[in-house]
């Protein structure tokens, strides 16, 4: 088993409750799955929209990420899976593609020292 | 944990409620701002935590918060409620003020006044109901115009010139006095006789729907009732017809979506505890001395619950039922039902007759069920081709597919 980190973009949640409550269900559902058959290595944590950004040698400071919408990350966690196809697949449940999100799939590197 | 059914759109409507109070009526679009970011907030977290023990409460503390952050930022540049302005200025007095105004018995008035507020005089009956949907009941404007089948552009513009009345006016509803409460109270019924109707006979095919506007307006009317000025009889008679009429709503379509008429439905179908509650508020509405068009509905109602079938049924008493409610409230529609009692009790000549005889009947030209009570009580008498004749006049008539294959049932019946 490898570790895999997935990057959730996107904040295009519905706009009525009711169609808000379901999404959440189904991102419960997909995330209690994931959690059921042992592939929740770290449930990560939810990220603020908003933030710095520093840059370069000048250590300027900016304001927010302040990408489009669909491009900020607002969460992260760690999954394990067999390989990146594996890891690939299980992503292809999560909810947040249903409405116009992604998930970044990128493997953990390995440490052998 | 799973949430209970419909929590964000029940949850939506004490936040707008509680934040509108708070920011005042004319920061309505803040409020519903806020209460956005509190939900958004919600799912980031919940999605990869899990949903709370109890999340109405994570919910109401996150917008909470959210209003503290927004009265800290924007009280140099913003006035929030007039009546509160002082309490919110200083930081000392800020803090214990909004956590008062978050008490369960805040809350509660919070969403009273609201919904006196949103019957505001000045804007039209449908216009209020489709108000109250949206920001008590958490509709958006496609559901709304999914469960009154008008298009979402028709609804939003109603809604967005019902917010603009609304935020401007001056205040909420003051429902602290007895005088202005007792008199914009039967707006307040109205209106959610109305939402109730638009569940029970409106337009949308959707039983889903239908059967969701009902009780919404059901759960707006118990809150009415626990309000002292609000538990009049009359309140007690609109909340009595609710609960009789819901309760035969499970016999209303079957399984098919289809419509079944109240003389062929099911009757061990009908919810026994929705009859009895209704009964025991039809009884706590006989005080007083105004007799209102929603106590001689519910006694209608409950005529036909109480009758084991419908044969059994006391088709004279409902008769003159409805002639009181001719009087009362005259329209043809009322008209329309009794001619129908008056064929169950009298025989299909009389019945006819009465139909024929509708002073304003060409208002219900439009109205399916006008032809086909006709075709009904022609084929009873057994005229069929008159009868498929009606039957086709009303199934052209048809609203949506499930009456259109209630009435083209009937044609075929004509065979």
């Amino acid at each position: 088993m490898s570790a895999f980190t997935y990057l959730f973009r996107g904040r295009q949640i519905p706009t009525s409750p009711e169609q808000r409550q379901k999404h959440l269900e189904k991102w419960v559902v997909w995330f209690q799955e994931l959690g059921a058959q042992g592939h929740v290595k770290d449930p990560g944590h939810p990220l603020e929209s908003t933030g710095k950004v520093v840059n370069g040698n000048q250590k300027i400071v900016k304001d927010g990420p302040y990408a489009e919408a669909k491009d900020i990350v607002g969460g992260y966690i760690v999954v394990e899976a067999n390989d990146l196809a594996h890891a690939v697949e299980l992503a292809k449940g999560c909810p947040i593609l249903e409405v116009g999100g992604s998930v970044e799939v990128r493997p953990v590197q390995k440490l052998e020292m | 944990m799973e949430p209970s059914d419909h929590l964000f759109r029940r949850e939506w409507g004490r936040m707008v409620a509680a934040l509108t109070r708070i920011f005042g009526v004319h920061n309505l679009a803040l409020a519903e701002d806020v209460v956005q970011e509190a939900f958004c907030r919600a799912i980031e977290v919940w999605r990869f935590r899990g949903i709370p023990e109890n999340p109405a409460a994570w919910l109401m503390a996150t917008a909470k918060h959210c209003a503290l952050d927004v009265l800290r930022r924007e009280r140099t540049a913003r006035t929030f409620a007039p009546e509160l302005g002082r309490w919110l200025q200083s930081e000392g007095t800020l803090a214990p003020v909004v956590e008062e105004l978050f008490g369960p018995n805040a809350l509660k008035d919070d969403l009273l006044r609201m919904m006196f507020s949103c019957c505001h005089p000045r804007l039209p009956e449908e216009v209020q109901v489709a108000l109250v949907l949206h920001i008590l009941c958490g509709f958006s404007v496609d559901e709304i115009a999914s469960a009154f089948v008008s298009s979402h552009a028709a609804i939003e513009k109603r809604i967005t010139r019902a917010k603009k009345v609304l935020a401007g006016s001056k205040r909420l509803f003051d429902i602290t006095a007895p005088a202005d409460f007792s008199g914009r109270l039967s707006a307040v019924q109205q209106a959610l006789y109305l939402l109730f109707n638009e569940g029970y006979h409106g337009s949308s095919a959707e039983a889903a729907v239908r059967s969701e506007l009902c009780h919404e307006a059901m759960r707006l009317v118990a809150l009415l009732l626990e309000h002292p000025l609000g538990a009049t009889p009359t309140t007690y008679a609109l909340a009595a017809l609710m609960c009789l009429h819901a309760a035969r709503l499970p016999a209303r379509v079957d399984a098919s979506g289809s419509l079944n008429a109240l003389v062929d439905q099911d009757r061990s179908l009908w919810d026994q505890e929705l009859v009895d509650e209704g009964l025991k508020l039809l009884e706590l509405s006989a005080t007083g001395s105004e007799l209102t068009a929603y106590h001689v509905e519910a006694a209608i109602a409950s005529m036909h619950a109480t009758a084991p079938r419908t044969e059994g049924t006391d088709w004279g008493k409902i008769v003159a039922l409805y002639d009181t409610l001719l009087t009362i409230r005259p329209s043809p529609i009322v008209a329309l039902n009794r001619a129908i009692a008056i064929a169950q009790y009298e025989g299909p000549e009389r019945g006819l007759a009465e139909l024929h005889a509708i002073d304003d009947r060409e208002r219900l030209s439009a109205y399916p069920f006008y032809a086909a009570a006709l075709g009904e009580l022609e084929l009873r008498r057994g005229r069929h081709a008159t009868a498929r004749q009606h039957f086709r006049t009303a199934h052209a008539l048809a609203r949506n597919p499930m009456e259109r294959r209630f009435l083209a049932q009937r044609v075929s019946a004509c065979d």
